[in-house]
């Protein structure tokens, strides 16, 4: 069972970039007004932001780092590793992390890569570039997560369109002696990767002139072609419903914890129904469960900084919390983490003028 | 669990229902608007209420309400 801890790691700041252009689901005319209505009161989205075409996942991060560096006052040549999170490269080839360490002007001594995860991203970022920084004595790092779903998005799919928002985010983490150990609990099942998927333009399914641009019927007010994201609302649903409260039981109980040692849990902003029903399921006060989903949607693995940045930001500046963050979705990949925050650095909301 | 709880939950649960308005044998497409949301909502109400999974072929074969609390009551009663 992958459950462990990453000791001597410290988050010191959280930002987050949102696109500047706003839609509105009450004006999502592919749908009835009643059916409107109930689609926003279900999945909690009423606005989320809409990158430009030509604006990548990388600019939204870049803009959320580069502030943070310098709200820091951080020296770049310091910072020796960064990881972008996203599915949503730049380019097929190269990895997106170089290009952002060139943009970010750090040193030719930085690690740079990609992870290519989402709903679960963040926390395995967190893991990945904590256990490295930790195993490495590496000082001062990077954790670049964010996606722009609505572009590849069909307007005529009710079952996916009105859910997802574009945001890139940044994380800095700093090497530090006396602090509390991350403890993780990380968990994969494959066989679920339908669930949600984009089928074509990798190497299984390559773009193809004709079969991947044309549109395809699935079901009553949905239309999309083999580009488009594809979401099986239902296996998503039970998925979240069967393994979230479970994954996050055991990594309370191996560390002799419970739900009431927790300040806050932060989960990914999937859908209000779902959050809402784990939320009720393990018994959790609404106050202790924010969420950004009313205004930004479902932003895949910028999700939780995202809402950290928009619902917490004042209170993670001047003091000290214990969170429970915990992401869950396409892979199928949910994974938790526990850790300590103490005055970060966290500016307001950035916004990418594109 | 017994049908006449299982319905007035159901009618608590949906804004479209009435109390006292649904009966065993109703036929669900007639009695609200039985679409995907719904589905959504329904299944995460028994998954709260009673701890029960279904899946979405499970739901589609059930036409009535009592087909739907026998759904639900025979994996109530498999949990236990």
């Amino acid at each position: 069972m992958a459950i462990f801890q990453v000791p001597n790691i410290d988050i010191v700041g959280i930002s987050a970039c949102v696109p500047e252009a706003e839609f509105n689901n009450s004006n999502y005319d592919w749908i009835t007004e009643k059916e409107r209505e109930t689609l926003i009161k279900t999945i909690g989205v009423q606005k989320k932001r809409h990158a430009k075409k030509g604006t990548t996942t990388a600019d939204l991060c870049n803009i959320a780092a580069d502030k943070l560096i310098n709200d820091l006052n951080w020296n770049r040549s310091e910072i020796d590793i960064l990881i972008f999170v996203s599915q949503s490269r730049d380019y097929i080839i190269p990895a997106t992390a170089g290009l952002l360490q060139e943009k970010l002007s750090l040193s030719k001594t930085c690690i740079a890569f990609d992870i290519s995860l989402g709903c679960s991203g963040f926390v395995y970022g967190l893991s990945v570039i904590g256990s490295m920084m930790s195993t490495g004595k590496i000082k001062k790092g990077l954790l670049l997560t964010g996606d722009i779903s609505t572009l590849n998005t069909s307007y005529k799919d009710k079952s996916a369109f009105p859910l997802f928002g574009d945001a890139g985010t940044a994380t800095a983490i700093e090497l530090k002696d006396d602090t509390q150990s991350m403890m993780f609990n990380l968990q994969t099942d494959g066989s679920g990767y339908d669930a949600i998927i984009i089928s074509d333009g990798g190497i299984r399914n390559f773009a193809d002139k004709d079969s991947s641009f044309e549109y395809h019927k699935i079901s009553e007010g949905i239309f999309r072609n083999n580009f488009n994201i594809a979401l099986d609302g239902i296996k998503v649903f039970n998925f979240s419903l069967r393994e979230v409260k479970p994954n996050i039981i055991k990594l309370l109980q191996e560390y002799g914890l419970s739900t009431d040692d927790i300040d806050y849990f932060v989960f990914h902003q999937a859908n209000k129904l779902m959050n809402e029903t784990i939320r009720k399921q393990l018994k959790l006060d609404p106050d202790k469960v924010p969420s950004s989903l009313q205004d930004f949607g479902n932003t895949s693995s910028a999700s939780i900084p995202l809402t950290i940045v928009t619902e917490l930001c004042d209170k993670v500046k001047n003091s000290k919390f214990t969170f429970l963050l915990s992401g869950f979705g396409v892979g199928l990949s949910w994974g938790s983490v526990i850790l300590k925050t103490e005055n970060i650095i966290c500016p307001e909301l950035l916004i990418y003028k594109d | 669990m017994n049908i006449t709880d299982f319905i007035k939950k159901i009618e608590e649960e949906f804004e479209d229902l009435q109390p006292n308005s649904l009966s065993p044998n109703d036929v669900l497409q007639e009695k609200f608007t039985w679409d995907s949301i719904n589905a959504l909502i329904f299944l995460a109400h028994v998954n709260v209420e009673y701890d029960v999974e279904i899946t979405a072929d499970e739901l589609v074969k059930s036409i009535t309400v009592k087909d739907l609390y026998d759904l639900v009551e025979s994996k109530y009663k498999k949990a236990e």
